[in-house]
C-alpha cells in the first residue's frame, strides 16, 4: 500500500494521543502540577487533533467530512471517527477539571475507554481488510493498541508498566512481522484465483491494461526492496523499543523519559510508514506484483 | 429527443439534479475514421460539440458495435496536435519551426511551384497518398496533372495480397471479401492481427465462437485473434508458403481435391505451350479467336475449354508443333514433388510435421464430409439453371503476416490455390467476394505512364500489366517512374511503391524530382524503412545547400512527424469536419452480400479560433487544380466545375451515369448505381445514416463470377457496363509471360541481373522460396517483425490522451527459451542487431511464441516533440519503431521488396539479439523537435456540454 | 446506506467470455467516453494527458494473461476485462464512512452517491479486485455503475438500455442480464459454460461472472489422410477414376 505521510502522521500521532488519555484517564501523572497537567492534556489532545487534521489532508473533499460520522453501525471509519470526536469531548471535561484541581477519575476512566475503543476501531479499519492479507490478523488491534499504550505511557512519564509493554510491542511487532511475510500466500489469493486461469498453467501478466499510471497502481501496488525493508525494520525497532528502553531501564531521569518518548515516537513512524508500504494489495497481482 | 443527461440517478434517497446541457444532443450519423474499417458512427452532437461517439446499430459494417479507437474519436477530434493553419517552414527541415500563413498564400506557393513543372516535366511532381480513402479523387487529380508519379499506400501495405488476389481469382482478402460468418465451420487465419475489416472481422468470430465452428490461426504470435483461435500454430515467419504447399501436397497424395469446382471454375484444363523452343511458352494455347483450349481426350485434339465437358487434367499433348499440358498436370507434377512432404518442410516451419498432417486431414473432413447445400436455385454465365447451392464450410483469410514478405505474392497465390482446390471460394461456407469484386484482371486497366508536359496522363497511372510490354520503363528497360513500379524489379506493383519514392527521389534515381506531395502519410517516420536514413535524405542537400529533394508538400491534420520535414503544410480537418466518399470506384465498405458505399460529412463545423483555419483536403485539391486549370476541374472559361468536394462528390461522373456515390442517383433520386446526378444526393445519404446499401439479390449471393444474376446485377448497378464471367487463375498467364521474358523469350527483356531472379519469382503456379534478406542466417538467426495494436492507429493514435494510456510504450516480446538463454530479466534491455542498424529497446518475456520470432507493437515510438506531447513522453524515450532496423534496400541496390509486386517486406527483418542492462531511454534517441501547435493541456477532464 | 442489503430483487451483473474476448479495448474506451461525456458520473480526468506520466480514471480495463501448461499443451493468451463484479457482500460499501457507497436494493447495483463521497478512498482498498478509482479532479470514488444511468434510462431507445461497454463490445464477449433469475439468458450461459467467480475466498460473493476459455487443442476426430494406393494407379489412377465419375 501507498504509505500516504498524512495517514502515518494520522495514525502514529493520534494513537500517541489516545495513549497518553488513556494513562491520564488511568490517573497517571499524580502528582502533576497544574501546569504539567495543562501541558499533558495539550499535548494528547494536541496529538490527537495534529492526527485528525492531518487525516483531513487525505481526503478528496475534505469539507464533506462530517458526513463521516454517519455510517457508525457498518464502517469502523465512522467509528472512529466517532469515537475520536466524544473521546475528546469527555477528555476536555476531564482535563477541563483536572487542570483546574479536580481529577474526577471516573470521567477519565470514561475517557481512557473511549481513547482505547478509538485505537481499536482505528486498528479494524485496516484489520478488517481481506483485501490485505498482512492487515488482517488479531495482531492489528494488538500492535494498534500496544503503540498507543508504550507511546502514551512514555509521554506520560508511566514508570512501571513501561518496559513490559516496549518489550511486549517488540515482541509482537516480530511475530506480526514473521506471520505477516506468509500472509498473502496463506491468504489462499493467487493470480490462479483472480483470474480463474489455474486450470490452464501458472498464469502471468503479458501486458498490463495500461502503459500508463493509475490510481490503483499508485495506491495500492507500493513495492519496497526486500533489503531496503529489512533494514528500515531494524532502524525502526531500535528507535521504537530498543533505545527507549536503553534509557529508561537505567535511570528515572525526566529528561531520559522525554528523549526515549521522543524516540519512541519517531520509531513508531517508521515502523508505521512500514506497515503500509509492507502490506501487499491483492489487485497487485492483476499486475504483476505483489 | 430527450436526453440521456437528463436521467436522474437514484443512488440516494435523495435525487441529484443531473447536468443538463442549454441544447439537447442531436445524433448526427457519418462515418469512423479512426481507422479503415470505416464503421456507421451515431456522433451525439451539441452546440458543435461532441458528447459521444457510438456505434450505428443500422450501419451493414459495425452493427453498432465500435472497437476502442472509435469509442476514442472525441479525443482524437479534441487532440491538441491539430494543425490550425496552413504552415510555411522557417527553420531547418526536421526543426519544426514553422510560420502560419493565409490559404491565399499557400495556395499561391503550391501553384507557384506546381505550374512550371506541369509545363515542363510533370513527372517531377511526386504526389503520393498514404491512409488515403480518395485515391478516386487523387488518382485521377494526378493524372490531370499529367504525372506518372502518384500511388497511394498499398504498395507498403498489402499489394501482394490485392495482386495475388486480383490475378488468381479477381478478388482478395483485405477489405474485398470475407469468410461466410453464417456457414463456415473451419476458419484458418494466416498472418491476421487487425486488418482494415477489424470490427467486422470481431463480429464474426464472436459468431463462429457462438456456433461453436473452429478457428485455427497460423501466426508466429499468439496475441488477438490467436488468443481465442481453438489452435494456434506458432509458425516460423517467412515460411506459410512452405505449410501451404504442403497441405496441397497432402491434399493431392490422398485425392482430397473438388475436382469437380476445379474443371467448373478455374483454368485447371486449360493448355499451356510447354515447348522452350516455342515463342509461346508458358502461355495458354489460343484458337484464333483468341479462346483458350483444352484437350478433349474423346475427340483427341484441343478445343476451346468451354465446348468441353470433360477435359483432360493431365498427361501432355503435341498440338501441331507444340507440346502442351493441361495446368492441372503442372500442378500434380509440381505439389506430388516428395519434398513438399510435411516431414521435409516442417522443420523450416518450426512446426511439428503432425500439426500438417492433422491440418490437412480436418480440412478435407471440414471440407467433403460436411458439404453445405442451400437450397437456392441459381443460374450460371453459360445458362445452365442448378437446383442448389453446394459449398465447403471451409474460410481462410489471410493479411499482412504472409503479405509483407518478399516471397508474399507467391505465399498469397499458394493459399489461393489450397482454397481452389477445396472448392471453397465463392461457395457457402467459404470465402466470398464483396462487390464490386469479382472483377478480373481484364476488367482493370494496366499502368499508364506517357507523360506529356502540360496535358493529362494516358490514363490511371496504376493497373495490371499482362506481361512485359505494359512496363513502365524506358527503351533502355529502365524505370520511368519514380518508385521503380512497373518495371523489371517489381513488374505487377499493382500499387505503386510509395515505399521507395524518398530514396529514389534524393538519390535521382531514375530523375531528381522537384516537388513531393504527401498525403496522410507519415513518410518521415513509421511507414519508412530505414527511418533515421530517411530522415536523412529528406534533409540532405546538394553541393549549393539546396535539399536533394527540393520541395515537400504535406497534407495533414495533426503535428505529425512528416509535418515538420515539409516545406508547406496544407491543414486537413478532422474526420469529423469534412466530407469525404468511401465509393465503389474505390475502396467501398461492402459486405458479400452488398455493395455499400458511404459519405462522411461535416457533424462539427471546424473551429480553430485565433488562427487561420483548417480546410478538407480533398476541397483544397480541387482548388489546387482550379487554380492549376487542369482539365476536368475547370470549364472552358477557366471556371471552377465544382465548388468543392460536397459538389465533386455528387457531380462528378467517371462514365456516363456513374460517379463517386451509388446511391440515390438520377434526378428524382430512384436510381442506384447508375443515373444523373441527383443535387440532393448528400442529403439523402444523410438521411440515412451516412451509407447507401444494396443488396445482392438471394439468387446472386454465391459463385458471383458465374452466376447470371450476380453479374447481371453488377451492370445494372454500374459495377461494370457488360457482364464479365470469368474462370479462376490457378496458373497466371502474366506471371508466365514474365518467366518466359527472364528465359529469354520474347522482345521485351529483363537486365541479366534480374533473369535468375525473375524466372524464379515469376513463377505461373505458386511457389515457395526463402525471404530474400535471408542471406546470412547464422549472423541473424531471429525473425523481428511488428502487430498493429487493435487500441492505436499506426501513429495517430498516441496523440489521444485514452488512447496513449493503454499503448504508451512497447517491449520487444522475446520467447521464453531466448529470454532463459539470454538470461534476461524484467526490466533488462536488449540491443538488437540487422544487417543494417542497431537499437536498444526495453523487453518483455512471452511463451506463446514462435521460439525464433521477436516482435513488438507498431508505430508506438514517437519523435520527441511530435504529436503535442511532452518530449519526455514515454512515447519518446521508451518507446521504439523496429523500422530503424529495416533497410529499404537489398544489398544488391534493388529494393527490399517483393519481387513481383514491390509490396514492402517488413516481416523478413531478421536480427540478432543479445542482453543488456536497463538503460535510460531506448536507442536510437531523436532531437526533439519544436511543436509547430500550441503546447498540449496538463489536464483533461473531457465533458461535454 | 452502508448497509448491504439482505438480499436484491434482481442481481443485475455482466457475464464476460474469456473465450470470445480477443483483448480490443473497446469496452474499456467505450465506458471511459459515456461515463465522461454523457453519463452524470462523469468527467473521469486525465492527468498529465499529453506528458510524461499520464494517469486516468477508467472504470474497466483489460489486463492480458499467459500461461504455459505444464503438460506441454499450447502457450494460452487470455484477455482479462476487469471491471466491478457488483459483490453481494461488498466489502467496499460496509467500510465506507459517509454512506456515499451502497448496494441498491432493487437490483443489487454497487454505487457511489458522489455528493456523499469524501474521497477517503478505503473502499477502493476495501475492494480486492481493484474495480474503484479516485478520481484526483472530482475527488470522489469512481467506479462501474453498471451503466444505471443507460439501463434504466427511458430516454434511450430500448435496445441501448444496456452497459456501453456490451453494447460496444465487437466480439459479443460481454453479456449483461439478471443473475439473480435462473431463466435469464446471462444465468443459463453460467450454467453451461460453468461460469466463474474471481478470487472466491475473498468472499465477496461477485455477481459478474467470466466464463473460463474453453479447453483447445481438441484433436480432430478425422483420420489422417491415407496417400492414394499406389496399387490403383496413384494419384492417375485416382485422377481417372474420379473424372469417369463426375
Ligand atoms: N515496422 C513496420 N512499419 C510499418 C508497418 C509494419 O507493419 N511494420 N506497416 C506499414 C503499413 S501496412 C502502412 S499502411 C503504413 C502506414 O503508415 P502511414 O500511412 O504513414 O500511416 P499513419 O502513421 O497513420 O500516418 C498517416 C498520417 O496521416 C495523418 N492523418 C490522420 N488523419 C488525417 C486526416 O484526416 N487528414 C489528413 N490529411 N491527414 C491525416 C496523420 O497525422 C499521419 O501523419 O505503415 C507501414 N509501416
Ligand atoms: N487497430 C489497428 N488496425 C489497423 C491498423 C492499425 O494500425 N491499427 N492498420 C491498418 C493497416 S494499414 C493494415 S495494412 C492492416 C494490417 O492488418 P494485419 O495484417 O492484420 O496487421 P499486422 O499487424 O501487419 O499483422 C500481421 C500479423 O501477421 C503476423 N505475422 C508476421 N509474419 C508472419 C508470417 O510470416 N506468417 C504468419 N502466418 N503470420 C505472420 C503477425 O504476428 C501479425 O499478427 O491493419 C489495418 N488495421
Ligand atoms: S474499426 Fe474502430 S476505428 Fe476503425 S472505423 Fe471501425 S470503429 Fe472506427
Ligand atoms: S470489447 Fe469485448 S472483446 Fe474487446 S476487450 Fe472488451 S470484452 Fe474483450
Ligand atoms: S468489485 Fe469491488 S467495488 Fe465492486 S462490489 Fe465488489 S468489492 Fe465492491
Ligand atoms: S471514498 Fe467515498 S465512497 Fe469510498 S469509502 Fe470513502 S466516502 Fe465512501
Ligand atoms: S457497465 Fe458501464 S460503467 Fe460498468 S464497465 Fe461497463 S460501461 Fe463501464
Ligand atoms: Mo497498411
Amino acid at each position: 500500500m501507498h504509505p500516504a505521510p498524512s495517514i502515518i502522521a494520522f495514525t502514529t500521532l493520534s494513537g500517541i494521543g489516545f495513549g497518553l488519555i488513556i494513562w491520564l484517564g488511568l490517573g497517571a501523572a499524580p502528582d502533576a502540577t497544574h501546569l504539567y497537567a495543562l501541558i499533558l492534556c495539550l499535548l494528547a489532545a494536541g496529538l490527537v487533533c495534529a492526527g485528525l487534521l492531518a487525516s483531513l489532508l487525505h481526503l478528496g473533499q475534505p469539507t464533506r467530512f462530517l458526513k463521516a460520522f454517519s455510517q457508525w453501525r457498518t464502517s469502523w471509519l465512522s467509528r472512529e471517527a466517532a469515537l475520536a470526536m466524544t473521546t475528546l469531548v469527555v477528555f476536555a471535561l476531564y482535563a477541563a477539571l483536572w487542570v483546574t484541581g479536580t481529577r474526577f477519575l471516573p470521567l477519565g476512566l470514561f475517557a481512557a475507554l473511549l481513547a482505547f475503543k478509538t485505537v481499536f476501531a482505528t486498528a479494524m479499519i485496516y484489520a478488517q481488510m481481506r483485501s490485505v492479507p498482512r492487515w488482517r490478523s488479531v495482531l492489528t488491534p494488538v500492535i494498534f493498541l500496544l503503540f498507543a499504550l508504550t507511546g502514551g505511557a512514555l509521554f506520560a512519564g508511566v514508570r512501571g508498566p513501561t518496559p513490559w509493554l516496549l518489550g511486549a510491542l517488540g515482541l509482537l511487532q516480530i511475530v506480526a512481522w514473521l506471520w505477516g511475510d506468509r500472509a498473502l500466500a496463506r491468504s489462499g489469493t493467487t493470480l490462479a484465483t483472480a483470474t480463474g486461469l489455474g486450470e490452464m498453467g501458472r498464469p502471468r501478466l503479458l501486458e498490463p491494461p495500461h502503459t500508463g499510471q493509475n490510481y490503483l497502481l499508485k495506491e495500492m501496488v507500493f513495492v519496497v526492496g526486500r533489503r531496503h525493508a529489512a533494514r528500515l525494520r531494524v532502524i525502526g525497532l531500535v528507535l521504537a523499543v530498543v533505545i527507549p528502553l536503553a534509557l529508561i531501564l537505567p535511570t528515572e531521569g525526566r529528561l531520559a523519559v522525554w528523549i526515549a518518548a521522543d524516540v519512541h515516537a519517531l520509531g513508531a513512524l517508521v515502523l508505521r510508514w512500514l506497515f503500509f508500504a509492507q502490506a501487499e494489495h491483492v489487485v497487485g497481482l492483476y499486475y504483476g506484483k505483489r | 429527443m430527450r436526453l440521456a443527461t437528463e436521467f436522474r440517478s437514484i443512488r440516494h434517497d435523495s435525487m441529484r439534479e443531473p447536468d443538463v446541457p442549454d441544447t439537447a444532443p442531436e445524433i448526427r450519423r457519418t462515418t469512423c475514421y479512426m481507422c479503415a474499417c470505416r464503421c456507421g458512427i451515431d456522433v451525439h452532437v451539441a452546440e458543435n460539440r461532441v458528447h459521444h461517439i457510438e456505434g450505428n446499430r443500422a450501419h451493414p459494417v459495425n452493427r453498432g458495435v465500435l472497437c476502442a479507437k472509435g469509442s476514442a474519436g472525441v479525443m482524437q477530434h479534441l487532440s491538441p496536435a491539430r494543425l490550425r493553419a496552413p504552415l510555411r517552414r522557417t527553420g531547418p527541415r526536421g526543426s519544426g519551426e514553422f510560420r502560419e500563413i493565409s490559404w491565399e498564400e499557400a495556395l499561391g506557393i503550391a501553384v507557384n511551384w506546381l505550374e512550371p513543372i506541369r509545363e515542363q516535366h510533370p513527372e517531377r511532381l511526386a504526389f503520393f497518398t498514404g491512409r488515403d480513402q480518395s485515391q478516386a479523387l487523387t488518382g485521377w487529380w494526378a493524372q490531370q496533372f499529367g504525372t506518372l508519379n502518384y500511388a497511394a499506400h498499398g504498395g507498403f501495405c498489402s499489394v501482394n495480397m490485392a495482386a495475388a488476389g486480383i490475378y488468381t481469382m479477381g478478388g482478395a482478402f483485405w477489405e474485398f471479401g470475407a469468410p461466410d460468418w453464417e456457414r463456415t465451420r473451419l476458419l484458418i487465419l494466416f498472418g491476421v492481427a487487425e486488418d482494415h475489416d477489424s470490427n467486422p472481422l470481431k463480429i464474426g468470430l464472436g459468431k463462429l465462437k457462438a456456433r461453436g465452428a473452429r478457428v485455427i490461426s497460423v501466426n508466429p504470435i499468439r496475441t488477438g485473434y490467436s488468443a481465442i483461435a481453438d489452435q494456434w500454430i506458432g509458425i516460423t515467419p517467412g515460411t506459410d508458403g512452405l505449410l501451404i504447399l504442403s497441405l496441397v501436397h497432402l491434399l493431392l497424395t490422398s485425392g482430397k481435391i473438388d475436382l469437380a469446382y476445379l474443371m467448373r471454375f478455374t483454368n485447371a484444363a486449360w493448355l499451356v505451350d510447354q515447348d522452350p523452343a516455342s515463342p509461346g511458352f508458358g502461355s495458354f494455347l489460343r484458337d484464333s479467336e483468341g479462346r483458350e483450349l483444352a484437350w478433349d481426350p474423346a475427340r483427341h485434339r484441343a478445343v476451346p475449354a468451354a465446348d468441353v465437358a470433360r477435359p483432360a487434367l493431365s498427361g501432355g499433348f503435341n498440338v501441331g508443333p507444340t507440346h502442351v499440358k493441361p495446368v492441372f498436370a503442372l500442378m500434380a507434377e509440381a505439389y506430388l514433388d516428395p519434398a513438399l512432404a510435411p516431414e521435409a518442410v516442417a522443420p523450416a516451419c518450426g512446426i511439428e510435421p503432425e500439426v500438417i498432417h492433422r491440418l490437412a486431414a480436418e480440412l478435407a473432413d471440414t471440407a467433403f464430409n460436411h458439404p453445405i447445400t442451400l437450397d437456392r436455385p441459381w443460374t450460371d454465365h453459360c445458362g445452365k439453371r442448378h437446383e442448389t447451392m453446394v459449398g465447403r464450410p471451409v474460410a481462410m483469410h489471410a493479411m499482412r503476416g504472409i503479405a509483407a514478405h518478399s516471397n508474399g505474392f507467391q505465399t498469397c497465390r499458394a493459399l489461393h490455390l489450397l482454397q481452389l482446390i477445396l472448392g471453397t471460394v465463392e461457395t457457402p461456407g467459404g470465402f466470398r467476394f464483396e462487390p464490386p469484386y469479382p472483377k478480373p484482371v481484364s476488367a482493370h486497366p494496366k499502368p499508364h505512364h506517357k507523360v506529356t508536359p502540360g496535358y493529362p496522363l494516358d490514363g490511371p497511372q496504376l493497373g495490371y500489366p499482362r506481361g512485359p510490354e505494359d512496363l513502365a520503363i524506358d527503351a533502355d528497360g529502365r524505370p520511368k517512374r519514380i518508385d521503380h513500379a512497373f518495371s523489371w524489379e517489381a513488374p505487377l506493383s499493382a500499387h505503386g511503391m510509395m515505399h521507395m519514392v524518398i530514396a529514389n527521389a534524393a538519390r535521382g534515381d531514375p530523375y531528381p524530382i522537384d516537388v513531393l506531395f504527401l498525403y496522410m502519410a507519415n513518410m518521415a517516420w513509421n511507414s519508412s524503412m530505414n527511418t533515421a536514413q530517411t530522415i536523412g535524405m529528406l534533409t540532405a542537400t546538394d553541393a549549393t545547400g539546396v535539399y536533394l529533394i527540393p520541395k515537400i508538400i504535406v497534407a495533414d491534420s495533426y503535428s505529425s512527424e512528416m509535418v515538420a520535414y515539409a516545406d508547406l503544410v496544407l491543414p486537413d480537418t478532422t474526420y469529423l469536419e469534412r466530407h469525404d466518399c468511401i465509393s465503389l470506384l474505390d475502396r467501398p465498405i461492402s459486405e458479400p452480400d452488398a455493395a455499400i458505399d458511404a459519405i462522411r460529412w461535416p457533424v462539427i463545423e471546424p473551429e480553430r479560433p485565433g488562427a487561420e483555419g483548417v480546410r478538407g483536403f480533398q476541397s483544397v485539391l480541387l482548388d489546387l487544380g482550379v487554380r492549376l486549370k487542369l482539365p476536368g476541374m475547370v470549364d472552358a472559361n477557366g471556371k471552377a466545375i465544382y465548388r468543392d468536394y460536397a459538389d465533386y462528390m455528387v457531380r462528378h461522373q467517371r462514365r456516363p451515369g456513374v460517379g463517386p456515390l451509388m446511391g440515390w442517383r438520377g434526378e428524382d433520386g430512384t436510381g442506384t448505381g447508375r443515373g444523373a446526378p441527383n443535387p440532393k444526393q448528400l442529403a439523402r445519404y444523410i438521411e440515412a445514416g451516412g451509407f447507401h446499401i444494396a443488396h445482392v439479390p438471394e439468387e446472386a449471393a454465391f459463385f458471383k463470377p458465374w452466376n447470371r444474376a450476380y453479374q447481371d446485377w453488377a451492370v445494372k448497378i454500374g459495377i461494370y457496363d457488360t457482364p464479365q464471367p470469368y474462370l479462376f487463375q490457378l496458373y497466371v498467364e502474366p506471371l508466365a509471360r514474365f518467366q518466359a521474358a527472364a528465359l529469354g523469350h520474347g522482345p521485351h527483356q529483363p537486365p541479366d541481373a534480374l533473369r535468375e531472379r525473375l524466372a524464379r519469382a515469376m513463377a505461373p503456379l505458386p511457389v515457395w522460396y526463402p525471404p530474400l534478406s535471408d542471406t546470412d542466417t547464422d549472423t541473424y538467426p531471429i525473425h523481428a517483425i511488428t502487430q498493429r495494436p487493435a487500441a492505436m492507429y499506426h501513429s495517430w493514435g498516441s496523440q489521444n490522451a485514452w488512447l496513449r494510456q493503454i499503448h504508451g510504450e512497447n517491449p520487444l516480446y522475446i520467447p521464453g527459451a531466448l529470454w532463459e538463454s539470454l538470461g534476461f530479466e524484467p526490466g533488462d534491455f536488449a540491443r538488437v542487431v540487422s544487417p543494417h542498424a542497431e537499437i536498444r529497446v526495453p523487453v518483455a518475456r512471452m511463451d506463446a511464441l514462435n521460439p525464433a520470432t521477436v516482435w513488438t507493437w507498431n508505430a508506438i515510438g514517437k519523435r520527441p516533440g511530435a504529436w503535442s506531447l511532452a518530449p519526455d513522453a514515454p512515447e519518446a524515450t521508451r518507446g521504439f519503431l523496429l523500422n530503424h532496423l529495416i533497410p529499404e534496400t537489398l544489398p544488391t541496390g534493388l529494393s527490399n521488396s517483393d519481387p513481383v509486386t514491390g509490396q514492402a517486406a517488413w516481416y523478413d527483418l531478421r536480427v540478432r539479439i543479445e542482453r543488456i542492462p536497463a538503460e535510460a531511454r531506448s536507442a536510437p534517441a531523436f532531437p526533439s523537435e519544436m511543436s509547430p501547435v500550441p503546447r498540449a493541456p496538463k489536464l483533461v477532464k473531457f465533458r461535454a456540454g | 446506506m452502508t448497509a448491504l442489503p439482505a438480499s436484491t430483487e434482481r442481481a443485475l451483473g455482466l457475464v464476460i467470455d474469456l473465450d470470445t474476448c480477443v483483448g480490443c479495448h473497446a469496452c474499456v474506451v467505450a465506458c471511459k467516453e459515456w461515463n465522461s461525456g454523457s453519463s452524470p458520473a462523469g468527467p473521469l480526468s486525465d492527468t498529465d494527458a499529453y506528458g510524461a506520466r499520464p494517469s486516468g480514471t477508467f472504470l474497466n480495463r483489460v489486463h492480458t494473461f499467459e500461461a504455459v501448461p505444464a503438460d506441454g499443451r499450447q502457450p494460452r493468451v487470455v484477455h482479462f476485462p476487469k471491471s466491478c463484479l457488483h459483490c453481494a457482500d461488498a466489502p467496499c460499501v460496509t467500510v465506507c464512512p459517509t454512506g456515499a457507497s451502497l448496494k441498491r436494493e432493487r437490483d443489487g447495483i454497487v454505487l457511489v452517491n458522489e455528493d456523499d463521497c469524501i474521497g477517503c478512498g478505503l473502499c477502493a482498498w476495501a475492494c480486492p479486485y481493484g474495480a474503484r478509482e479516485l478520481d484526483p479532479v472530482a475527488g470522489t470514488m469512481k467506479k462501474c455503475t453498471l451503466c444505471e444511468d443507460r439501463i434504466d434510462n427511458l430516454a434511450l431507445p430500448e435496445e441501448d438500455r444496456i452497459p456501453a461497454c456490451v453494447r460496444t463490445c465487437p466480439a459479443g464477449a460481454r453479456h449483461f442480464g439478471d443473475l439473480a433469475d435462473p431463466e435469464s439468458a446471462v444465468s443459463r450461459l453460467v450454467a453451461e459454460r460453468g461460469g466463474i467467480d474471481l478470487m472466491p475466498e475473498q468472499q465477496t460473493r461477485p455477481t459478474n461472472k467470466y466464463l473460463p476459455p474453453r479447453s483447445r487443442d481438441v484433436d480432430v476426430l478425422a483420420p489422417l489422410l491415407e496417400p492414394l494406393p499406389e496399387e490403383a494407379g496413384g494419384f492417375l489412377g485416382w485422377l481417372d477414376r474420379t473424372l469417369a465419375r463426375l
